[in-house]
């Protein structure tokens, strides 16, 4: 049986993949089947961020063009779609983790710790977890920084942020260098992240501890001080 | 030379086809010259990426050569030009010798190449222009996944027909060969499919997490190992040590390796039982490897004199220490205590890079070295000192990236935890990232003298003398001696 053709073909070929299947894969599904995934609909309900409506009143012809509906659930809605298109397509997910672990102090840099119920919806199909930070976690980014922050950061992340070795994309702005329809999208996107919890919104250095904003000589300063 | 001959052990009596009856080498050649064109593709593309970390990418703002682009180009490259070019043109070099029958169909071999090149180099332009899938090492697009499926199909029916058609008793190459080729196909139809159409979610994460882990232990895994339990004993004109360790090699990847899928996403929103699930059955893995590094390096003994003299033999069993290195550091890694500080950080990417390049790039260049000067139709190659320069440089620089992205994981992880400011830890890993690209030119060196090497024996192959070193088995007997 353990050297037969049939033995290897059924039982380590189709049993163990479909038994592994089963635990690894198919348990958490049913785990959380019965929470019904969020559709866009669902998503854009509480009606839009404020960074959104920011975008049209900072660029208004630019987003009357790029949206012609105005600022809509619909428009925000394809503008999320877009927008994780993009986040996907130039790899943005291989460089920023969107998981906030109850570990290593990661709720006190980007805020609370990341639920399931949080990825149930139609733009973490599939999830983007990622594996790897070369740029901090997003997952808790919404508001954190201005809609003028990112416009300039993802034109060029040195003009912001001097040490970055994040790459450029001057091709999410037009000829007038304002952020184009993908631009918008991006920015509306990565602004969505983190949205829909109470604390929201965490404007910049007023997060829960703003690590960001301290540098590691000053935390560890604050910690001699507090006898820790 | 004769179209068949017969061999005898006692009473049997075993029709031996002629090997070029049996082996399409033309195929085999055009397989590995593919999967070098997209090695280097792969490695230009990751080398690239690393001068991007250096804030010194030279293509910056050219929406086509966005590194986060290249960088999906780079892994998918490397597991769908290089790795699967070389399996399939090993496999058609094996399998025939092994079963004494022809693959399926000579056409539907060819057809393969054509169609798999095909997906590969739409896989490239799909990525370029921006149609990724939001599957990490699947980002094929998604239009391009039933062929590739599709063509997974046709490569199970053109190999597996050898092997059933096989008489006798199967040899252990043929195991993992059989496992391996039902493997692939369900593993990518899952990975790619099931996250994308039917669940999101957490639970789309635990899928993605089997189908990373599956790719590499269910698909590069057990081919690369078949091939290895191919080639070794040929080489050292012996026989693997144990038989009884074979069987719980392969018994134990079989049922704890499909285990491991959620080990990438520890303390995430995946349900904790499952995750210690897939951390006690990685530890388990560690065990199963344990034994089969025992039996080949008990196969070895006696003969270690080879590691010097013959270089297949210390592409294969370097590439075995980086296996053992890579399943040991699996093994203490995957625990919470490490996951707490490593993940996210290059730690990771030196441990992917050990297994992908040390391990299983190692074992390719083993046996295209190998196999090269007979596909090419000389008698040895044309430098025997440049294969050096190719070990040598590959290994050195494998060992230099491995430990330089181990310790800048350690450095990143320890300062994230210690709420260091992200700017400060960026500018920290800047010397790391910069022997990091260093260690690659010197792969890309390695990989330089192994080009020219194949050219100057490609060009020069009537006038080679044999360098002492088996170019290729002869035919037909060799064969028997793992049968």
């Amino acid at each position: 049986m353990f050297e037969s053709k049939a033995g290897i073909i059924l039982i380590a070929g189709l049993f163990m993949f479909a038994l592994a299947f089963v635990v690894m894969g198919l348990l958490p599904w049913l785990i959380y089947l019965d929470k019904p995934e969020q559709t866009m609909e669902d998503l854009v309900a509480g009606g839009v961020t404020a960074e959104f409506v920011d975008l049209a009143e900072r660029f208004p012809a630019q987003f009357k063009e790029h949206f012609p509906d105005g600022v809509t659930r619909g428009s925000y809605a394809s503008a999320l779609e877009r927008g994780r298109d993009i986040y996907v397509a130039e790899g943005c997910w291989h460089c920023h983790s969107q998981q906030v672990r109850p570990v290593s102090n990661e709720d006190l840099r980007f805020g609370p710790v990341s639920h399931a119920r949080e990825y149930h919806n139609v733009l973490q199909r599939p999830v983007l977890f990622g594996t790897r930070r070369v740029g901090p976690d997003l997952i808790r980014e919404a508001a954190r920084r201005s809609n003028d922050w990112h416009v300039a950061h993802f034109f060029d992340p040195v003009l912001v942020s001097p040490t970055s070795v994040m790459p450029t994309y001057p091709w999410l702005y037009d000829d007038e260098d304002y952020p184009n329809r993908d631009g918008m999208s991006l920015i509306a996107y990565v602004q969505w992240l983190g949205s829909w919890l109470p604390e929201y919104p965490y404007f910049q250095g007023e997060g829960p501890m703003g690590p960001t904003e301290r540098s590691g000589d000053e935390v560890a300063l604050a910690r001699e001080s507090e006898g820790s | 030379m004769a179209s068949a001959s017969a061999a005898t052990f006692g009473s049997l009596t075993i029709e031996t086809p002629a090997h070029r009856d049996l082996v399409i080498e033309k195929l085999v050649l055009w397989h590995f010259l593919f999967s070098l064109t997209f090695l280097i593709v792969a490695m230009l593309a990751g080398w690239f990426f690393s001068l991007q970390l250096l804030q010194a990418y030279p293509f910056a703002g050219i929406e086509h050569l966005s590194p986060g682009r290249w960088r999906m180009i780079h892994t998918n490259g490397v597991a769908y030009g290089f790795i699967a070019n070389a399996f399939l043109g090993a496999l058609h070099w094996a399998i025939p010798r092994l079963t004494l029958q022809k693959v399926a169909s000579k056409a539907l071999s060819w057809f393969i190449f054509f169609a798999w090149q095909f997906v590969v180099l739409a896989t490239v332009v799909g990525l370029i222009m921006g149609k990724a899938q939001a599957v990490e090492w699947g980002e094929t697009p998604i239009f391009i996944d039933p062929l590739a499926i599709a063509g997974l199909i046709l490569v199970a029916i053109n190999f597996m027909t050898p092997i059933l058609r096989s008489k006798g008793p199967m040899y252990v190459t043929l195991w993992y060969f059989i496992a391996g080729l039902v493997w692939t196909i369900l593993v990518y139809a899952m990975g790619n499919y099931l996250p994308q159409f039917f669940v999101g979610g957490a639970a789309s994460g635990a899928l993605i997490g089997l189908f990373i882990h599956d790719l590499v232990g269910l698909f590069v895994t057990p081919l690369g190992w078949g091939l290895m339990y191919y080639f070794v004993p040929i080489i050292l004109k012996k026989p693997i040590w144990s038989h009884g360790l074979s069987l719980v090699g392969f018994w134990g990847l079989a049922f704890f390796y499909p285990l491991n899928g959620i080990h990438h996403f520890l303390y995430s929103p995946i349900p904790m039982f499952l995750q210690y699930g897939a951390v006690i059955s990685t530890i388990a893995v560690e065990l199963v490897v344990t034994t089969v590094i025992i039996n080949f390096f008990a196969t070895i003994r006696h003969r270690g004199d080879m590691l010097r003299t013959n270089m297949p033999i210390r592409w294969f069993y370097i590439g075995m220490v980086f296996y053992f290195t890579t399943c040991l550091q699996c093994a203490m890694q995957v625990t919470l205590t490490f996951q707490k500080i490593i993940h996210f950080t290059d730690w990771v990417v030196g441990h992917s890079h050990l297994v992908m390049f040390g391990v299983f790039g190692f074992w390719i260049m083993g046996f295209m070295t190998h196999l090269f000067p007979r596909l090419l139709g000389a008698k040895g190659w044309y430098r025997a000192g440049w294969n050096e320069w190719h070990f040598w440089l590959m290994g050195i620089s494998m060992l230099v990236m491995f430990f330089d992205l181990v310790f800048a994981g350690l450095v990143q992880g320890f300062m994230w935890r210690d709420l260091a400011s992200w700017e400060s830890t960026t500018v920290a890993s800047g010397p790391f990232w910069f022997v990091r690209t260093l260690s690659g030119l010197g792969m890309l060196a390695g990989m330089g003298f192994f080009l020219a090497n194949i050219a100057m024996t490609a060009v020069h192959r009537r006038t080679i003398e044999p360098t002492g070193q088996p170019a290729g088995e002869s035919s037909g007997g060799a064969t028997l001696a793992t049968a």
